[in-house]
């Protein structure tokens, strides 16, 4: 392997021609070195380690098809809808690129939630990335905030009510809620104001805020480097070159290994995109494909299936303004993390059993109220959505107390690993 | 390099590694051809813009002897003249004064490709954008008229930089304009019933 | 830890297999039932489109074009637009389908004033472009199989899938007039206490149509076929592209996964 690869910060040798004029201009030898054959990272990454990159991925997907469905969508209560349905039927291959759109907005969520569920399984958000950790769920909030806005701009029947639902939970807030409510809207009621409002922050605000939210986050990962599935800190151990003896080199390993996920992640995205795009109704909802109407509520108002947790949790209280602060409360428990997991390991594997019930239970849970979240809340739904929400919250509360219980398994000094 | 990674030395592994990279590598470049594909042809005018663009229909018996008729057709201004015997009389003896006089270098269908530059010499349908920048020329009919000048045979005067074309839509010497105005594909289905966009080798947008 | 992996890698394949393949189930349950079953399980119909079937999508446009669009347009849809995906040649589009006076590339819109509309009908004919896309194909079919006399109803008709349905039976003359029969069914309330229930049992022809049942059942189905086409035309290319993209991406992601073997071998 011929690649250009030594040890971190150490010169490289003088380049000549083009890449010799380029590198005494911008530091390419030294990123590359510096980034990915000079970074190393920790050999045992599982499956669950595909999902960071994949993101990146969509990301970029969702950016490029953005931009060619913004340069077609004409934003407005009069055109947006009608502009929707040029983009499918007009504009040559516009309904591909209005498919990779919407299933990447859902594919966005399915991998970040499986990112994130990682960082539970193996105590990735423990310090030292517990900003890391922040930075992340700053993306995650800002993915929703985008997902939310993005679905209001096709303006049909669910964008409409949906968005006057969310944006009426605002109204909870004490004394500042309903004028804050109208000020969001630009208007009495879900309006032409901000349907417009909503396109400029999704198409220009967000993306930007997001970017700059995913560059911290890939900062603050350079600087302590990745956790493993075994929780062990491997710069602890280091080999007589400098590094760690559990590490290799990002590239070629890990950029290679990621573009199988890659292929994997896009066999599988396209198989929806071609064959199923609508996913059931889950990735885009039948309601949506009438446009918007005031005066028509569609029989069953669900938002879409990545909000459906949250909503479950907002539906199961009685009352409004406590079961907006529970849901909001949902969210921003994720931030406590790191310091809520007392447990003296940090991976799964060598956490005792209450641990691994717990991280169950919550799993279970999340997807149970993802389920509820899409049903009429009615019958037996609404007990279980009670009963669920509860074991959500107590996941969080109780940890500070049953991460400390229990008698966790010796942790290896060395990660495991078996050839693949 | 760490202790757990071991370059393999092996020839065979090496070959092996590059045959897969490159292989890899061409096959991910094939991809991302055929994926920028969808997103480079949605810049092509879509259905609706050809759609827009489908032929005009014009009733030429409507016009005037010696007057002009403007249809838009592909968001371009056509000029339709109506030639009176005079006008195409007109068109002869000034061979001299025009740059592209057979009309060898200019854009035109090959039924138009001769002194009338139209199928009919009675009928003149051009493209009414200039060849310069594509300004609309404006009609000069009257010859020799004050304005133009003793030699003036009667055309079109471009008032943006002053090209000047005949009544053919042939471009005179001195004009910052160097082709005869263009001649759309027209035809007529029936006498004196003009279908501009269509003729026998394009079939226009439906 | 090696089996721990495997055995996850593999749960999360299954699982999304499994949730692929429920959705792909979803969507294909159409294949499954038959009509024909019970009338009283009329909630069950399907309507079993297959837009790959020029021919029902042909009958299906020419079914609009004679009942429908008198009132409703597929205002996204173009005559040229139609002609071209189902194989229909100009001059018999133009011939058979578009109206005189109307150009093959304009919009398919209905004739009927908006307003007089909504003065006869009580509310405006919708525009049926994406109708299959919102209700979902079913729901058409079972709209145009459900209809029945009822003199108490200002149309003279009413419909099982959308009661007190403003839209007259229009169909009535193919398919002839049929009541409803119903049934007493006792309920057990919450409270313990037994209540009858009329409950839908099945159809009776009250008055024949000029196609007996088989023959309108295949009229409906064409024109649901067809509805389900203008709902999304680029269904047709997306599935013959879709076949390619994902065989090529398999045999992408397979030199790739060749090519990270061959490098990790390098890994202790």
């Amino acid at each position: 392997m011929a690649a250009i690869h030594g040890p971190q910060g150490a010169p490289t040798p003088e380049r000549k021609g083009f890449l010799g004029w380029l590198n005494k201009r911008l530091p390419v030898d030294e990123f590359i070195s510096s980034q990915l054959t000079g970074y190393y990272a920790p050999k045992n990454f599982n499956i669950w380690y595909f999902f960071g990159s994949l993101a990146l991925v969509v990301l970029v997907l969702q950016l490029a098809t953005g931009i060619f469905l913004t340069m077609f969508y004409k934003p407005g209560e009069a055109t947006s809808f009608d502009s929707v349905e040029y983009i499918m039927r007009e504009v040559n291959f516009g309904w591909l690129i209005r498919y990779l759109h919407s299933t990447g907005a859902s594919a966005f969520f399915i991998v970040v939630y499986l990112h994130m569920f990682r960082a539970f399984l193996y105590g990735s958000y423990r310090a030292p990335r517990e900003l890391l950790w922040i930075f992340g769920m700053l993306v995650y909030l800002a993915l929703m905030a985008e997902a939310f806005m993005g679905y209001v701009l096709p303006w049909g029947n669910m964008s409409f009510w949906g968005a006057q639902v969310i944006v009426n939970l605002f109204s909870t807030i004490p004394a500042l809620g309903p004028p804050l409510v109208e000020w969001i809207r630009g208007d009495y009621g879900i309006a032409d104001a901000t349907l417009n409002r909503f396109f400029s922050l999704h198409v220009v605000a967000v993306p930007l805020g997001l970017l700059l939210l995913v560059m911290l986050h890939l900062v603050a990962l350079r600087q302590t480097g990745s956790n493993n599935p075994d929780g062990i800190e491997i710069k602890k151990k280091l080999g007589p070159d400098g590094h760690p003896l559990d590490g290799i080199p990002f590239h070629p390993y890990y950029t290679v290994k990621d573009v199988v996920g890659v292929g994997v992640f896009f066999v599988l995205f396209t198989i929806v995109v071609f064959f199923v795009p609508t996913f059931g109704g889950l990735f885009l909802e039948g309601p949506n494909f009438e446009p918007a109407n005031p005066m028509s509520t569609p029989e069953h108002i669900a938002p879409v299936w990545y909000f459906t947790p949250y909503y479950a949790i907002l539906r199961a209280v009685p009352d409004q303004r406590t079961g907006a602060l529970l849901m909001g409360l949902a969210v921003f428990a994720f931030f406590l993390m790191p310091w809520l997991d007392r447990s003296p390991v940090k991976s799964i594997r060598y956490k005792p059993v209450i641990s691994k019930v717990a991280l169950t239970l919550f799993a279970i849970s999340f997807v149970a109220l993802g389920y509820l979240g899409l049903q009429p809340a009615e019958g037996s739904y609404v007990l279980l959505a009670r009963i669920f929400t509860v074991v959500y919250f107590a996941f969080f509360v109780l940890m500070p107390v049953y991460s400390r219980m229990g008698q966790p398994k010796p942790v290896p000094e060395r990660v495991t690993y078996h050839a693949h | 390099m760490a202790e757990n990674v071991v370059v393999g030395n092996d020839a065979v592994d090496l070959s092996r590694r590059k045959f897969l990279t490159t292989a890899t590598i061409a096959t991910g470049a094939v991809g991302a051809v055929f994926a920028a594909v969808p997103f480079i042809s949605s810049w092509a005018p879509s259905e609706r813009a050809k759609a827009l663009g489908a032929p005009a229909e014009l009733d030429v018996s409507k016009i005037e002897p010696g007057q002009m008729a403007i249809v838009t057709w592909r968001r371009q201004p056509i000029y339709v003249v109506r030639r009176t015997p005079e006008m195409v009389e007109h068109l002869k003896g000034h061979d001299d004064l025009l740059k592209d006089k057979d009309s060898s270098s200019s854009d035109q269908p090959k039924y138009a490709q001769n002194v009338y530059r139209s199928r009919l010499p009675d009928v003149l349908v051009l493209v009414g954008t200039c060849t310069h920048l594509g300004c609309l020329p404006k009609q000069r009919f009257e010859a020799a008229s004050p304005e133009m000048g003793a030699y003036w045979p009667g055309g079109f005067f471009c008032p943006c930089h002053g090209s000047r074309f005949d009544l053919a839509g042939r471009v005179f010497n001195g004009s910052p304009a160097s082709l005869n105005l263009r001649v759309p594909p027209y035809q007529f289905p029936s006498p004196l019933k003009l279908v501009v966009g269509v003729d026998e080798t394009q079939k226009g947008a439906a | 830890m090696r089996i721990k992996v495997r055995a996850l890698e593999a749960l999360m394949c299954g699982a999304l297999l499994l949730a692929s393949g429920g959705v792909f189930a979803a969507e294909a349950e159409a294949g499954a039932e038959a009509e024909g079953g019970a009338q009283t399980n009329w909630k069950a119909w399907h309507a079993e489109v297959d837009v790959a079937n020029k021919a029902a999508l042909q009958r299906g446009a020419r079914n609009f074009m004679n009942y429908c669009v008198g009132c409703h347009s597929l205002k996204y849809e173009r005559y040229s637009r139609m002609g071209q995906d189902l194989a229909i040649p100009p001059e018999l589009l133009d011939k058979y389908l578009v109206p005189s006076g109307d150009k093959a590339a304009n919009y398919i819109l209905s004739t009927m004033p908006a307003a007089d509309a909504e003065a006869w009908f009580g509310k405006a004919p919708p525009d049926l472009s994406l109708m299959a896309r919102a209700r979902g194909p079913d729901y058409i079919y079972r709209l145009f199989k459900t209809y029945y006399v009822d003199p108490t109803r200002p149309t003279g008709a009413n419909n099982l899938q959308l009661p007190a349905v403003a839209m007259p039976a229009v169909l009535s003359e193919l398919e002839g007039l049929k009541k409803p029969v119903f049934k007493s069914v006792e309920k057990r309330g919450e409270d313990g206490k037994t209540t009858t229930e009329q409950v839908f049992d099945h159809f009776e022809q009250v008055a024949p149509g000029r196609m007996n049942a088989e023959e309108y059942d295949a009229f409906v189905r064409d024109t649901v076929a067809f509805l389900t086409y203008v709902g999304e035309p680029a269904q047709l290319q997306r599935h013959a592209l879709g076949i390619w993209v994902v065989l090529f991406l398999l045999v992408f992601t397979w030199l790739a996964w060749l090519m990270k073997k061959e490098y990790w071998k390098d890994v202790h």
